[in-house]
C-alpha cells in the first residue's frame, strides 16, 4: 500500500484515529507521570504526543465536515484525559509499585520494587480495628445524616414556598468556612466546658448518656460519639442537596392523587414520595459514605487514640513512620473496600435513573 | 334518588374572594356533566370540592345521599383524572392502575383480574408492563383514566383531561370518552373551558361565571335558549342586538333594534325573566348561521348591512357585516353557496325565520357579534 493510500484509509476512519491519539496521549502522560522514562527519552515522549496533536489536528484539517465533526469528542476528551493519566492514573500507577515495595536494607532510603506482599497483610491485620471503625463510623454518619437530612430538604422542597433558595443557601453555608475551622469549632461545642456538655450536666442527663455509651466519664468530646457527630455534621449538606433535588422534581399532585386513590397522607408518603425520592439518598449516600469513610480530620480533632480511624493510620504511616509501602498498601486496600461496597450498595439500591 | 351528587347551597370563600357562591345542583346516575365557564370561574374548586381536595365553606356536599362535606378524599368514592393526568413515574401503567385497589386491600387476584379488564377497556393490554414516560400524550391520557375507573366510583371526576392533547388527539378522545362512559356506565363529571367539549359531550352543562352557575341545562337547551347574557356570549357565537319593547302580549311582540330596523317575536322565544311592557329594554339574540343574506330587500322583516370582511372556512362561509348603527355582525352561510354580491363594502340584506330570534332581559356590554371583538372574548377567558 502506498503512502498516499494509506492517508485515505487513515482518513475514512476518523475515529479510529482520535481513538488512538487519545490512547496514546494517555499513556505517554502515564508514562512521564509515574517516571518510567526520564532525561532525554522523556522528552522524546512529549514530543512524540505533541505530534500526535498536531497530526490529529492535521487529520482534521485535510478531512471535511464529516471527519472533523466524527473528531470533536475525542478532541473535546482530551484535555480531561490527559490531567487524569497524569494526576491520577499517574500516581496510582506509583502507589501501585510502591505498595509491593520494601526497602532492602535499613539504610535505604527508597523503598524498591520487591513483590513484597506481606505490606497488604500488614495492612490488613495490624490495622483492621481502623478499618472496622472507619466503616462503621461512615456508615453510622451517613444513616444520620439521612434521618436528619430528609426531613430538611422535604420541607424545603415542599413549604420552602419563596424562602426556597434562601434555605439552601443557609444549608449550603458552613462551607464558606474552612473543613478545618469547622471541625475545631465542634471541640470547643463538645469540650468539658462548653455548651453542650454543660447543658446536658444541668438537665442531669449525663447518666443517660453515659449508659447509651455516647458520653465517657462525663465528657463528649474525644468519644466515638464526638467523631460520628463531626462527620455527620460536616457531610450533612451532601446528604441534603441531591434528596432536595430529587424531592423538589416531585409534582405535588401525585400526593392528591394518592390520596384520591384511597391512600392516607402517611401511605401516600410512603408509596409516592419516598420511591421517588430514593435517587437522592443513593447518591447522598454515595457522597457522604466514601469521603467519611477516609476522613482523618474529625478522629484526630474530636476523638481520642481509640477512635483513630484508617484516614488516621494512613497519614501517620505515610508522614510521620515514613512506611511509604505499608501506607499505600492500606490505601490500595481502602479503596478496594470502599468500591465493592459502592457496586454491592448500586446493585441492591440502584435505580436506572442514577447509574 | 337517581342522584349521585348534590351540592346543597354549596358556597366557598377564600379570604373575601368567593370562589363558589351558592352552587346548588344535582348530578343524575349515569350522566355526563360538564361544568364549564372561563378560567377562575369555579368550576375546579367546585370539583375539588366534590373530590375532598378543598372543604365548602359553608353548604353539604352529599354523595350517594350521605353528607361527606368534611370527609378526607381517601375516604370519598370519587376519583380524579387529573389535569396532567399525575400518573406514579416509577410505577408500570399496571401498578399505577391497581395503585387504587391496592390501596383498599382488595385480594390480589382480584386486583389483576380488574386491571387486566381495566386496560382492555382503554385498549392498552400490551403496554402493561411500560412506564408512564414511555407513552404518548392519549395514552398517557388513557392510563389515567383506567387507574381511576378501575376503583369503580360512584363518579369520576375529569379535570380538564383535554387541555394537554392536540387538537386531533383532543377530538378522538372526546369520541373515546364517550364511549367508555357508555361502558362502564359510570357517572362523569367533566371540567373544561373548551365549550365545543362540553357541547359534543355532555348530557347535562353547568355553565359557571365569576363563581355562580348561570345555566343547567341540555346543549340544546343551553344553546337555543340561554338564561342569560353570559351564557349566550359564552357558547357558540351570537349576535347581541339590543332592543326596546314597541308593544308586547302573550302571543307574542315587536321590539325596535336600537339604531333602527323592528323584529316580531313569539313568547315562547322569549326568556322568562323578560317583561314585554313597552320601553323596556331587551337584547335579541341571533345566531350567526340563522341569519340569512340577500342583494335586494326581502319581503318580510330584515335589516341593511355593508359587508367588512369574507372569510372562508371550507364549510362555511363567514361573513362580518356592520349595520347602520356601526354594530358589528357576523352571518355564517354555506361554502356552497354563489353569492356573486359578497364583496367587501357591499351592501346585503339580513333576514330570518320567525323561530330564529331568542329574547334576553338587558342591553349587553358590547351590542353585535360575540366572536369578533377580541378584547371581550379574552375578557372571558
Amino acid at each position: 500500500m502506498n503512502a498516499s493510500a494509506r492517508v485515505a484509509t487513515v482518513a475514512s476512519r476518523p475515529e479510529r484515529v482520535g481513538l488512538g491519539v487519545m490512547f496514546a496521549l494517555s499513556f505517554g502522560a502515564i508514562a512521564l507521570g509515574a517516571g518510567w522514562v526520564t532525561g532525554p527519552s522523556a522528552a522524546v515522549v512529549a514530543a512524540a504526543m505533541l505530534a500526535s496533536v498536531i497530526g490529529l489536528v492535521l487529520v482534521a484539517f485535510v478531512g471535511g465536515l464529516e471527519t472533523r465533526r466524527a473528531l470533536a469528542p475525542y478532541g473535546l476528551l482530551k484535555p480531561g484525559i490527559l490531567w487524569l493519566s497524569l494526576f491520577f492514573l499517574a500516581p496510582l500507577w506509583s502507589m501501585v509499585v510502591m505498595s509491593l515495595s520494601s526497602k532492602e536494607s535499613r539504610f535505604d532510603f527508597f523503598p524498591s520494587f520487591t513483590w513484597e506482599w506481606d505490606n497488604y497483610r500488614v495492612a490488613l491485620t495490624d490495622f483492621r480495628p481502623q478499618f472496622l471503625r472507619s466503616f462503621g463510623y461512615a456508615a453510622i454518619a451517613t444513616l444520620l445524616t439521612i434521618l436528619i437530612g430528609f426531613p430538611l430538604a422535604y420541607v424545603i422542597a415542599f413549604r420552602g414556598g419563596k424562602y426556597r433558595n434562601i434555605l439552601l443557601g443557609l444549608v449550603v453555608i458552613p462551607f464558606f468556612t474552612s473543613y478545618l475551622i469547622r471541625t475545631l469549632a465542634w471541640g470547643n461545642i463538645l469540650a468539658d466546658e462548653g455548651p453542650v456538655v454543660s447543658i446536658i450536666d444541668n438537665l442531669g442527663l449525663t447518666g443517660a448518656f453515659e449508659s447509651l455509651s455516647v458520653m465517657d466519664n462525663g465528657k463528649l468530646l474525644n468519644t466515638p460519639a464526638a467523631v460520628i457527630g463531626g462527620l455527620t455534621y460536616n457531610f450533612l449538606p451532601f446528604m441534603v442537596l441531591p434528596i432536595y433535588v430529587s424531592l423538589e422534581k416531585i409534582d405535588p399532585r401525585l400526593v392528591d392523587a394518592a390520596m384520591d386513590l384511597y391512600s392516607s397522607a402517611s401511605a401516600a408518603f410512603r408509596k409516592i414520595v419516598v420511591p421517588l425520592a430514593l435517587p437522592g439518598i443513593f447518591a447522598g449516600s454515595l457522597l457522604v459514605f466514601i469521603p467519611a469513610a477516609g476522613d482523618f480530620v474529625n478522629a484526630q480533632f474530636l476523638g481520642n487514640p481509640q477512635t483513630t480511624m484508617v484516614g488516621n493510620s494512613i497519614q501517620d504511616q505515610f508522614l510521620r513512620q515514613l512506611n511509604y509501602p505499608v501506607a499505600s498498601a492500606m490505601s490500595f486496600v481502602l479503596m478496594f473496600i470502599i468500591t465493592i461496597a459502592v457496586l454491592v450498595y448500586t446493585k441492591f439500591m440502584g435505580t436506572e435513573d442514577l447509574a | 334518588m337517581g342522584d349521585v351528587i348534590r351540592l346543597d347551597q354549596v358556597r366557598k370563600q377564600y379570604g373575601s374572594f368567593v370562589a363558589v357562591d351558592n352552587a346548588d345542583f344535582c348530578i343524575g346516575r349515569g350522566e355526563f356533566f360538564a361544568m364549564l365557564g372561563p378560567s377562575g370561574c369555579g368550576k375546579t374548586t367546585t370539583l375539588k370540592m366534590i373530590a375532598g381536595f378543598e372543604q365548602p365553606s359553608s353548604g353539604r356536599v352529599l354523595l350517594e345521599g350521605v353528607d361527606v362535606s368534611t370527609v378526607p378524599p381517601y375516604k370519598r368514592n370519587v376519583n380524579t383524572v387529573f389535569q396532567q393526568y399525575a400518573l406514579f413515574p416509577h410505577m408500570t401503567v399496571a401498578d399505577n392502575i391497581a395503585f387504587g385497589p391496592r390501596s383498599k386491600k382488595l385480594d390480589e387476584g382480584e386486583v389483576k383480574k380488574r386491571v387486566g379488564d381495566m386496560l382492555d377497556v382503554v385498549r392498552l393490554s400490551e403496554f402493561a408492563n411500560r412506564r408512564p414516560a414511555q407513552l404518548s400524550g392519549g395514552q398517557q391520557q388513557r392510563v389515567a383514566l383506567a387507574r381511576a375507573l378501575v376503583n369503580y366510583p360512584s363518579a369520576l371526576l375529569l379535570d380538564e383531561p383535554l387541555a394537554a392533547l392536540d387538537l386531533k388527539l383532543r377530538e378522538a378522545m372526546q369520541i373515546e370518552l364517550k364511549r367508555i362512559q357508555r361502558e362502564v356506565e359510570i357517572t362523569f363529571v367533566f371540567v373544561t373551558h373548551d365549550q365545543g367539549e362540553a357541547l359534543t359531550m355532555s348530557d347535562r352543562i353547568a355553565v359557571m361565571s365569576q363563581g355562580v352557575v348561570e345555566q343547567i341545562g341540555t346543549a340544546t337547551d343551553i344553546y337555543k335558549r340561554p338564561q342569560s347574557l353570559f351564557v349566550a356570549g359564552f357558547i357558540g357565537s351570537a349576535n347581541l342586538l339590543p332592543a326596546v319593547v314597541a308593544q308586547g302580549d302573550s302571543a307574542g311582540a315587536s321590539l325596535d333594534f336600537w339604531g333602527g330596523g323592528r323584529i316580531t317575536v313569539k313568547s315562547n322565544h322569549v326568556n322568562a325573566d323578560v317583561a314585554l311592557t313597552p320601553g323596556e329594554q331587551v337584547t335579541v339574540m341571533l345566531r350567526p348561521e340563522h341569519l340569512h343574506v340577500s342583494a335586494t330587500q326581502p319581503a318580510g322583516e330584515s335589516l341593511a348591512a355593508t359587508v367588512t370582511d369574507i372569510v372562508f372556512q371550507g364549510a362555511s362561509v363567514r361573513v362580518v357585516a356592520r349595520l347602520a348603527n356601526d354594530t358589528e355582525v357576523t352571518v355564517l352561510v354555506s361554502g356552497e353557496a354563489d353569492l356573486p354580491f359578497l364583496r367587501p363594502d357591499s351592501t346585503l340584506w339580513l333576514s330570518w325565520n320567525a323561530d330564529a330570534p331568542f329574547v334576553l332581559d338587558g342591553w349587553p356590554s358590547v351590542a353585535g357579534a360575540t366572536t369578533t371583538n377580541v378584547d371581550s372574548i379574552e375578557a372571558l377567558l
